[in-house]
């Protein structure tokens, strides 16, 4: 689904990211995990197409396309989807406005119909209650306000609304107590299915104690350092990151 | 692969709709201000004496003003002498009713959208029709009048019916009382007269809808309003311009008055020539409107949408003299390109237990200058006045630039003033975000702009919410790219 070849990529013309290997398929669940500064955020931002960012080398094919060749939009639309980190406030729309705009906006690019009121509020509802969200929360401004548990269970809901074929999260745990955390993962879990791929970009091997993982890679410097299973994870918990780091840095010395 | 930064700033390119010009056969005096050139205006409108003496007063006062400087825009010198002040298109006939019109002028203001034959014309809404300098037609004009609402063109009321003409003409913006009033008054060719007598409810929106055409003129229109008591009306203008590389000028006064217990909304959707991307053209739009809550617990609430013109000027007020009078002002004005907005209002509370209302707000894209300044002024004899302000801008891009003048004037103890000012950015993050939620740039700043400007737009009449909110998007294709 996902295939991403030797990527390097800048911002302001600082190297981010030096060739990152990455294959997902259908149905799989990919945690990238890595010390800040590691490049994750902007590996996420450079696969949804943020501006700032300029790649510099590699390819990228998703579903059979050229990922790198579609516009943000497109890509979006398309079916890849990114959990903000930090999600941005819009006053004045409402979240309910803002999922209809994109809704019909990809239904729009796939050549259907836009949904009508009726058919759009039966979706609304159903997804609400697969993600428990509160109803008063899709009627005000989106996001503004919202307290962190709130901004990620909205991302959460637009995955859910969008069904995407590959949905990015990126630190989706950041900011959030245990009780959220755990809300929220309990909606990623029921939005995995066999031909939806969930890539997890986490600093902390907690959300991997909800979520479960097919595979880990572990990112330092711009580069995947260490693959494995979800029993990766648990080591770098228990070793912290330097265990991987010091022998990467030993091996680049020599 | 990579898209250039600064997608928002090509979201907001402006297309204006409007730009066309009318062949149609016109009478146009020759350039110029003068004693003569008033006395061939009143002449052709075939107006009484004291309509004559009215204008040469006002002409007698206006020699004696200069321009003001005050407004934060930027403009070289107009040229008095350069503009022709009276062009109307030739009648054929004597008119008796709008299907006998030009074909062409009827052609015309199908292309703008304001379709004027009997049949299908849009139901619930009277309108009157300004063509450079005249009134060209108003519709249902008999149905109305069978109810006692009188809605004509000025021209016409100084005809039918002096006494209300001269008992309210100037009466709430007298022709002393600034530069383009005084000029206004010398000058003014048409406009509209409503009159809504005691006790009646105006069944149908009355609006009125000017058009500039003729090259090198300048547009004077007088629109009156009276609300006698326990009356109510709705009132809406729009206007449209060609596309010319010269200024033209557009002073209008606007008085309304509201008596005991009546209402008046007056809404406007301002969509005059802005000018081109790169500022050359455009109309100046210096403006005098305001309104006077005579009577006790009346009420006048003003509601603008503003997209035109290369500079607005114009600050519509209400003098709240009843005791338990109530003023309202909701703006919306957005300026693109090299467009200059100083625009926003005058709440004059005098009465007891006055109250007034402000909500603007401002957007600003490419290079344009936009400004709110409003004064709220609560007197001495205003016992318990409240008045609520509410000024907010919004940025599209960083070569644009918003400011807010607000004055306040408090003279009795008693009263409240509240002021809330809010500037935000459309900033690349809430871009990025929606774009890849599969939103365009384009369609992300209209929805940002939209649910910026909603609280305004709900306050139009419902048969012109909807365009006003075409409109908006319309002046800003291209501000993103």
């Amino acid at each position: 689904m996902l295939s991403v070849k030797n990527i390097h990529a800048n911002i302001d013309g600082r190297e981010i990211l030096k060739g990152i290997n990455l294959d997902i398929k259908p149905g799989e669940v990919h945690a990238i995990m890595g010390p800040n500064g590691s490049g994750k955020s902007t590996l996420a931002s450079v696969l949804a197409g943020r501006d700032e960012y300029e790649v510099t080398e590699g390819n990228v094919s998703f579903l059979g396309k050229d990922l790198l060749g579609l516009s943000t939009e497109d890509r979006a639309r398309e079916g890849l989807f990114l959990a903000f980190q930090y999600p941005v406030e819009i006053p004045g729309v409402s979240t309910t406005n803002f999922i209809k705009a994109a809704v019909n906006e990809k239904r729009k690019y796939l050549g259907q119909e836009p949904l009508d009121a009726v058919s759009f509020l039966k979706m609304m509802k159903e997804k609400m209650a697969l993600v428990e969200i509160d109803q008063r929360l899709l009627s005000r401004s989106i996001n503004e306000g919202f307290s962190g548990g709130e901004k990620k269970r909205n991302e959460v809901f637009q995955m859910a609304m969008l069904e995407p074929k590959l949905a990015i999260m990126d630190e989706t745990d950041s900011g959030l107590d245990i009780d959220a955390l755990r809300i929220v993962a309990k909606g990623i879990n029921k939005l995995r299915n066999p031909d939806r791929a969930v890539l997890l970009i986490t600093h902390y091997q907690r959300l991997l104690d909800y979520i479960q993982p097919d595979y880990v890679h572990v990112l330092y410097n711009g580069r995947i350092v260490k693959s494995g299973t979800k029993e990766l994870a648990l080591e770098l918990e228990e070793k912290g990151y330097d265990f991987i780091t010091d022998e990467v840095d030993l091996t680049a010395d020599q | 692969m990579k898209e250039k930064s600064g997608t928002l700033e090509q979201a907001v390119l402006n297309e204006y709709k409007y730009g066309f010009v009318t062949d149609i056969d016109t009478d146009v005096i020759a350039k110029g201000l003068s004693e003569d050139t008033i006395r061939l205006i009143s002449n052709k409108k075939n107006e009484p004496e004291w309509m004559l003496d009215w204008r040469l007063k006002a002409y007698n006062h206006w020699l004696k003003l200069v321009e003001p400087k005050w407004p934060n825009v930027k403009y070289p010198p107009i040229n008095y002498q350069d503009i022709i002040y009276y062009a109307a298109p030739k009648p054929k006939k004597q008119l008796n009713s709008l299907d006998e019109a030009d074909p062409e002028l009827l052609a015309t203001f199908d292309k703008l959208g304001i379709s004027l034959n009997e049949q299908r014309r849009l139901t619930g809404v009277a309108v009157d029709v300004v063509m450079d300098s005249v009134s060209i037609a108003t519709s249902f004009k008999k149905q109305l009048s069978e109810i006692g609402v009188i809605f004509c063109s000025i021209s016409e009321a100084i005809q039918e019916h002096p006494e209300l003409v001269k008992k309210y003409l100037g009466s709430v913006v007298p022709m002393t009382d600034n530069y383009f009033a005084a000029l206004n008054s010398a000058v003014f060719t048409d406009g509209s007269f409503c009159f809504i007598p005691k006790g009646v409810r105006c069944p149908m929106e009355l609006s009125t809808y000017f058009r500039i055409n003729t090259e090198n003129a300048g547009q004077f229109e007088r629109t009156l309003i009276i609300a006698e008591e326990e009356s109510y009306v709705s009132y809406l203008e729009g206007c449209t311009a060609p596309l010319r590389d010269e200024n033209q000028l557009h002073a209008a006064v606007v008085e309304l008055v509201a008596h005991t217990k009546a209402e008046i909304k007056y809404s406007t959707v301002q969509n005059w020539y802005p000018g081109d991307k790169n500022g050359l053209g455009g109309i100046y739009n210096f403006v005098t409107k305001r309104g006077m809550c005579k009577g006790d617990h009346s009420k006048i609430s003003w509601t603008q949408v503003e997209t035109g013109s290369a500079i607005t000027w114009k600050y519509p007020s209400v003098i709240l003299k009843g005791d338990h009078s109530i003023g309202e002002f909701y703006s919306v004005a957005f300026t693109n390109n090299y467009q200059q907005a100083d625009t926003g209002t005058k709440m004059i509370h005098l009465g007891k237990n006055t109250r007034s209302r402000i909500v603007s707000k401002g957007i600003s894209a490419g290079h344009s200058q936009n400004s709110y300044r409003g004064l709220v002024r609560a007197g001495k004899q205003a016992t318990n006045a409240r008045n609520y302000s509410q000024c907010d801008s919004l940025l599209l891009g960083d070569k644009c630039g918003a400011h807010t003048f607000p004055y306040i004037e408090v003279k009795n103890k008693t009263a409240i003033v509240e002021h809330e000012a809010t500037t935000s950015k459309i900033g690349e993050d809430q871009l990025f975000y929606c774009r890849q939620r599969g939103i365009d740039a384009e369609t992300a700043v209209a929805l940002i702009v939209n649910g910026f400007a909603k609280e305004v737009m709900n306050q139009l009449p419902m048969e012109f919410a909807v365009e006003a909110q075409k409109l908006l998007a319309v002046s800003m294709e291209g501000s993103v790219g």
